[in-house]
């Protein structure tokens, strides 16, 4: 599968109060959680993202809470992928159970700009930044993990293990 | 090569004989819990099982904690969601309004953990039982059903680091000290999916109270877990609180440890974490002028007795500084009714500070001491990331209860040895 977007560009340790403030954990409402996503960090990024983009980040991204909220917002937002030098163990955990795409690259996450164009294509795991003209390789899911993406998330993946 | 105490405690639960860092395991679970805010998730999430029926009953916690008593009608919405799903599947450890205590100090409280237990929680800080000697983390809610529903969980079997913990630390050296002395010097991200492991004979100068706010920080590190080895301490607690078999695992002797550090106790000062990263630990001699707002005192981390005994001494006889607003929040109903009869609850209201019933409210900005934009907090609490107490631009200075307690009175940034 490929993912195709414009790249929203952030930091080190996106932490998972500024992806979406606790004030509005009294919904878990994907829809409302995404209309507040990342606001106290870029109070644009809700009028500006397109179904399908990208967000690129620096180390340690998702740190912080274990509010699934976190990845919920961003992926209800139109977020195909995130992204990172590296994640919070939790948020990664989290990604993967609700069938959020999330790619672990050092040199990518370096090197992509805010604005730029990037393919991702999830079973290669090579990304693409178009507008740079530069490709990389991703980190690759354990199978056991591959599994969980396959199935759609978790739960359909222990529905099908004890069918 | 032998296997770190987590390890051990991680191939026990998997029924293998031993585990590698890095290994895939799917272990039991003696614990799974959550809160009000992450567990409607998880409940609109086993929907989507084929079985909604849970493991065991009596193997489920659910503590409302984070905005109770209800600030508006979606949080009143969602305690309702987790009150009559405890209801129809007769949750035994469900804790509502006037049972309730913040989740990470209720449930030692409680004696619902052990050593040698595997736990998973819907919030970060579950990590805190690593104080008695248990493996836990933190998960999502999605693990938090499957938990729920299959008594499992999977785990990729961390690696560790060491911290050799040795000497008595000072007066006015708490474990919050200890560890923001620690994530000030591996960072946030130090120990990334990584054990945090406590060793050495600094240990038996910790009270549980301090344990249970170290391992409950270890998250603020990356880490997965933080982890005590069970001392005469540790069962003494177990025995007072729990009718629960324990176990002790020992690390082996040959464990592999990505990196150790020693610290020796008696050389730490009281600490102080500049905005907006834990990481940001100054000692209290570095800190400067900082004029405060607010203090606030209570949370997961710092809302246990002792912590309300640390901020009663230096409030006793004193009042709370002009222009500051002390909030005092006791982490259950419990340590509510032990501050009162110890007459903590009086010192504080007559120095000016209010308190409140157990709540994380103000910790996670949700209510009970919400800032306005450019005010400063000196907070308990275990996170002082942008926007987490109130407006974008506000500041939280993490601390001690002593500490903070010192800087309610002098309305800036100060040590108890100052007052």
């Amino acid at each position: 599968m490929k993912l195709e977007g414009t790249v929203f560009k952030y930091g080190d340790n996106v932490d998972t109060d500024v992806i979406i403030p606790a004030r509005y954990l009294n919904s878990s409402d994907p829809k409302e959680l995404s209309s507040h996503c990342m606001e106290d960090i870029d109070s644009t990024f809700t009028e500006k993202v397109r179904e399908g983009d990208i967000i690129v980040a620096k180390k340690n991204f998702g740190c912080g809470s274990s509010r699934e909220h976190a990845p919920i917002a961003i992926k209800a937002a139109g977020i195909s992928c995130v992204i990172a030098q590296t994640f919070a163990r939790i948020f990664y955990r989290n990604a993967i159970n609700i069938g959020l795409p999330i790619v672990e690259c050092p040199e990518a996450a370096d090197s992509i700009r805010p604005g730029d164009r990037v393919v991702v294509d999830l079973d290669t795991g090579i990304i693409t930044d178009q507008t740079l003209g530069m490709s990389w390789k991703g980190q690759a899911f354990p199978p056991f993990m591959q599994k969980i993406i396959q199935a759609g998330g978790l739960i359909p993946y222990i529905n099908a293990k004890n069918d | 090569m032998g296997m770190t105490m987590t390890q051990k405690i991680l191939a026990h639960a998997a029924g293998l004989e031993t585990v590698h860092a890095g290994d895939l395991i799917e272990a039991d679970l003696d614990l799974v819990l959550g809160n009000d805010i992450t567990s409607p998730v998880a409940i609109r999430e086993m929907d989507r099982f084929n079985s909604d029926k849970v493991f065991d009953k009596d193997k489920i916690a659910l503590v409302m904690d984070h905005f109770i008593p209800n600030k508006d009608i979606k949080s009143a919405e969602h305690c309702k969601c987790v009150r009559e799903y405890a209801k129809k599947h007769d949750i035994t450890n469900y804790y509502d309004v006037g049972q309730m205590g913040i989740e990470h100090a209720l449930l030692p409280e409680k004696g619902l953990v052990v050593a040698g237990d595997v736990v998973i929680g819907a919030d970060s800080h579950t990590c805190t039982y690593g104080a008695l000697g248990a493996f836990s983390t933190g998960v999502g809610s999605t693990d938090m059903a499957a938990g729920c529903v299959t008594g499992k969980a999977w785990f990729k079997v961390p690696s560790a680091i060491r911290f050799h913990l040795t000497g008595k630390p000072a007066a006015y050296v708490s474990g919050k000290d200890i560890i923001l002395h620690i994530i000030g010097m591996i960072g946030v991200d130090g120990a990334l999916y990584q054990s945090m492991e406590f060793t050495g004979d600094g240990i038996r100068y910790l009270t549980m109270d301090d344990r249970f706010t170290i391992a409950n920080m270890a998250i603020e590190a990356g880490g997965k877990n933080g982890i005590f080895p069970v001392d005469d301490e540790t069962i003494r607690y177990m025995e007072e609180h729990s009718t629960k078999k324990w176990t002790a695992f020992e690390a082996d002797p040959d464990a592999e440890y990505e990196k150790e550090y020693t610290i020796d106790l008696s050389k730490l000062r009281p600490t102080v974490a500049f905005p907006h990263l834990p990481e940001n630990a100054r000692t209290i001699d570095e800190v400067g002028e900082i004029p405060i707002d607010q203090a606030v005192i209570g949370s997961c981390t710092n809302g246990r007795l002792s912590d309300l005994f640390a901020a009663a001494s230096v409030l006793k006889g004193r009042h709370v500084a002009k222009d500051v607003r002390c909030i005092i929040i006791p982490a259950t109903q419990k340590v509510y009714l032990q501050a009162l009869e110890e007459g903590l609850l009086k010192i504080f209201i007559e120095a000016g500070a209010v308190v409140s019933t157990p709540t994380c409210g103000p910790c996670l900005g949700g209510y009970m001491g919400i800032l306005a934009g450019k005010e400063r907090c000196v907070s308990t609490t275990n996170r002082n990331f942008v926007g987490r107490m109130g407006a974008v631009d506000s500041e939280i200075y993490l601390a001690s209860p002593a500490v903070a307690a010192a800087s309610a009175v002098a309305g800036r940034i100060a040590s108890p040895e100052e007052i």
